[in-house]
Formats: structure tokens, sequence, C-alpha cells
């Protein structure tokens, strides 16, 4: 009876989840800083599992990051999220997946607002006709990529050439995650595990076969929030809220980090180095980061790309001891060169963060 | 250390329990046993004479020896003017003169 109990309160943490035809909607951030999650996306759906994703290059910004510093107004943002909608529609497409954690908040603040103020939903369809010429309809489904990854995790499980284990050990890797803000925190009934028990990421980790950390700070902020991060008085309190997560995180010597925030998977990983410049604190072992993995990084590692195909060369944190850990066959002469053999340049060499 | 960026990092507001000096609160405690009876009602406060003119308060110097906080109660103990007024009104009857001479030495550790 108990159980009973249980599963059922556990269903109030679950979503649904589209099962094929998703308009993909990219990032901002992680375009610039981890090109190669949302390609390996598209070709793990694409390819691997055989569903359709859309990829549309006429596609924007959805503004979330002006708006989230004051400098986009609502309707504005509405207007250009309807536009989105607009694409979504004219393509044949009804299910949402925004690959960046803030788009899907946006999307998500923005169709519970029309729900709560028609009147607003007029004015956005008047604007955007206004302006464009468009119609749309609302999306029948709303999911995060992530959302995508963890309800095709055992199909991935099944296609794996790696597990989430240390090959030297046999013991599953020791995961911590860290889930964006805006995924789960604003609308908890529309994150799976809601913000209490986020289960998106740590659901994939031991569906690879690693082993997910509850530390203390896990529900913690990376600091990001836009506002907090963009005026340069005010990183000092941002970088502190990373440091507050590393510190919390330390004493389980976790094997990598895994994110499905663009900003926060930055952060996490850039901030290790502007730390250890800073304070001379390095949180991995042996003077090197914690390595930060996106969830499609960590799907197409467990899947079999070559690390440098999926750009994990473009982290501050060195990823090779993980690599090591994991048994994955690859070349660090090929680190840095491009498909064409050309090199890339290479990052300087920190003081203190080991590379 | 090599700060090229132009801002350092913000000290954390919290009070971590686990990491702060817990000696000065439980010398006190052994010292002062009656300091053990306080129940924070704060009439020390209200009548204290320092505390009128600065912002010197017995209960929060309490509150913040019992969490750890030894750097900030050690300097407010100076305010203190020894006056003993809230000896005669603290209804728990906690020696609070002799707290605070013990605190005195109890936080004086170049450690804390």
């Amino acid at each position: 009876m108990k159980l009973e109990g249980k599963q059922q309160i556990w269903k109030d943490y679950q979503k649904e989840i589209a099962d094929d035809r998703y308009y993909y909607a990219r990032s901002c951030i992680r375009q610039t800083f981890f090109p190669g999650s949302e390609w390996a996306y598209l070709d793990i759906l694409g390819n691997k599992l055989g569903k359709t994703v859309l990829d549309d290059p006429r596609h924007t910004t959805c503004t979330g990051i002006g708006y989230h510093s004051d400098v986009v107004p609502v309707e504005t943002i509405m207007t250009v999220v309807a536009r989105h909608f607009a694409l979504m529609t004219e393509a044949g497409f009804e299910n949402m997946t925004p690959s960046c954690i803030t788009s899907f908040g946006i999307y998500t603040e923005i169709l519970h607002t029309w729900e709560q103020h028609p009147e607003l939903e007029e004015q956005t369809r008047d604007f955007l006709w206004k302006a464009t010429r468009r119609e749309f309809q609302k999306p029948k489904n709303l999911a995060h990529t992530s959302d995508v990854i963890y309800k095709f995790r055992h199909e991935i499980a099944a296609r794996k050439r790696y597990s989430l284990t240390d090959i030297h050990t046999g013991r599953p890797l020791q995961v911590v995650d860290h889930i964006g803000c805006h995924y789960a925190k604003m609308f908890p009934s529309k994150g799976i595990g809601g913000a209490e028990f986020p289960a998106v990421l740590s659901g994939m980790v031991t569906a690879w076969g690693g082993e997910a950390v509850d530390y203390p700070e896990r529900r913690h902020c990376c600091g990001f929030g836009f506002r907090n991060y963009l005026v340069l008085a005010n990183r000092g309190f941002s970088v502190a809220n990373s440091k507050k997560k590393f510190e919390s995180m330390q004493p389980y010597e976790p094997d990598f980090i895994i994110t499905n925030c663009p900003g926060c998977a930055m952060f996490l990983d850039k901030w290790q180095y502007t730390i250890s410049e800073l304070e001379g604190t390095t949180y991995g072992k042996n003077g090197y980061g914690i390595p930060v993995l996106t969830y499609e990084e960590a799907a197409a590692l467990v899947l079999g790309y070559d690390p440098w195909d999926i750009g994990l060369q473009m982290h501050q944190v060195s990823v090779e001891p993980l690599l090591d850990k994991m048994g994955i066959d690859y070349d660090p002469a090929k680190k840095y060169q491009g498909k064409d053999g050309k090199e890339l340049g290479r990052p300087a060499c920190p003081t203190y963060l080991k590379i | 250390m090599n700060n090229i960026w132009g801002f350092s990092i913000s000290g954390a507001r919290v009070i971590d329990y686990d990491r702060n000096d817990h000696r000065p609160a439980e010398g006190l405690s052994a010292e002062v046993p009656s300091s053990r009876l306080c129940i924070g009602c704060g009439g020390c406060t209200a009548t204290c004479t320092a505390g009128a003119m600065t912002d010197f308060n017995i209960r929060k110097l309490q509150m913040l020896v019992k969490r750890g906080e030894n750097k900030e109660a050690r300097e407010q103990l100076h305010r203190c003017m020894l006056c003993g007024k809230c000896l005669l009104v603290c209804p728990r009857g906690v020696d609070t003169r002799r707290m605070i001479l013990a605190l005195y030495r109890l936080t004086a550790q170049p450690s804390l």
C-alpha cells in the first residue's frame, strides 16, 4: 500500500515527453562554448535512434539573456517566442525541444502566462502578425532536450560501447549532477523529479552504469544568473556560488560533473580555471579539475563517439583522466586538430590547474 | 596569485558550524555554567548602558559565541563597561559580567 502511495506521488514528478518529430531550438551559449554537444544530440537522435529532428536555420535566440538581464521587455520576448512557434507550425511540427534550459524556462513561462492571461496571447498574436505576417499553434509537447535523452536513456544504454565505470577497479563512476535553475525551479511540475528530486540527469547516469552522488549543495545555483554575471562588479558573488558547489562536491571525489544547462556547463568548467588562478585551489585529484560534461557529451562517450569529434578539447578542465578511467580509446595527438588535420591552436597553460 | 579579471571571489556569508571553532563556547560553558541557562530574552541588552550608546548587544554576543563566530564576538567585547546592570535584570540568573570577562580570555587566542 505504501509503495503504491509512493508510486502515486512520483507520478506527479513525471512529465510527458513526445516520442518523435521534434522541432529543435538551439542555444546561444552552447554553440559557442560546447559546439559538439548540439551536433552530438542531433546525430544520436537522428542516426542512432532514428528520430526526426528539425534543426531549423531560421530559428533565432529566444532573447532570454536579454530578458533575464532586464534589457528585453516581456512583450518583445513573447513575440520572438511566438515567431519560433510559428516556424515550428509552418514546418509541420508540434513538439518543441529547446536545447537551452533558459529557453525551456522562457517557453514554459510564456505558455503559462498565456494560459492565465489569454489577452496577452491575443496581443502577442497581433504583434507577430503586424511584424511578420505569421500565425502559430502552441506546441502540443514542450520538453527540454535532456528530457528527450532521459526518455531514451535505456535505448542508449542498450547501444553503449563504454560504461560509466572505472575499468581499472570495476567501480561505478561517481557522478555529481547540476541541473539548471530554469529547468524546474520556476515550474517544478514541468521537470522530471521537480526541483526537489532532480532525476533527469541522475537517471541517465545510473542507466549508463554510473553512480549519482547526492552532494549537499546539489540544488544550489551555479551563480550564472545572467544579471549576476553580466555586471563585472557582481562577478565575485557569481563565482562564489560555483565555489560553494565545488567545495560541497569535492569530498565525494567525483569523477565528473554532468549538467543540462548551457551557462552552468560553461561556468562550472571555466570557473575552475578562474578559481585556481585567483586562489590556487583545484578540486580534482593531483592538481586536475573535475571534468564537466553536458548530458549529450556523456551519452556520446557511452556510445563510442571520438572525444575530439564531440568537442571535448573545447573544455577548460582536461577530460583525459576521465577518458582513461572509462577505457576510451583516443589519440592525444589529434586533440587540437580540426577535421582537415589543421591545428586549431592550443590553450595557454594555466598556472595551477593541470591540463 | 594571478588576478586578471578585475574582481575577486566574494566571501561566503554562511555560518559553517562544522568548520567554526567551538572551543570558546565550550570553555564558556565550563567556566560560567550559568551561561547555559540563557533563554535569549534580551533583558540584558535592553538595560545595557553601553548598548544605549553603541551597537553592543549581549544577547547577540551569546549567539555569536554559540555559533562559533568568535572573531565578531571578540570585536564586540571591548564595548562592555562592566557596570553589571544586566546581572540585575537577568530572569535566569546568568552571571553576565563573569561571562564577559571569561570571553575576553577565551577569545584572545590568536588561532581563533
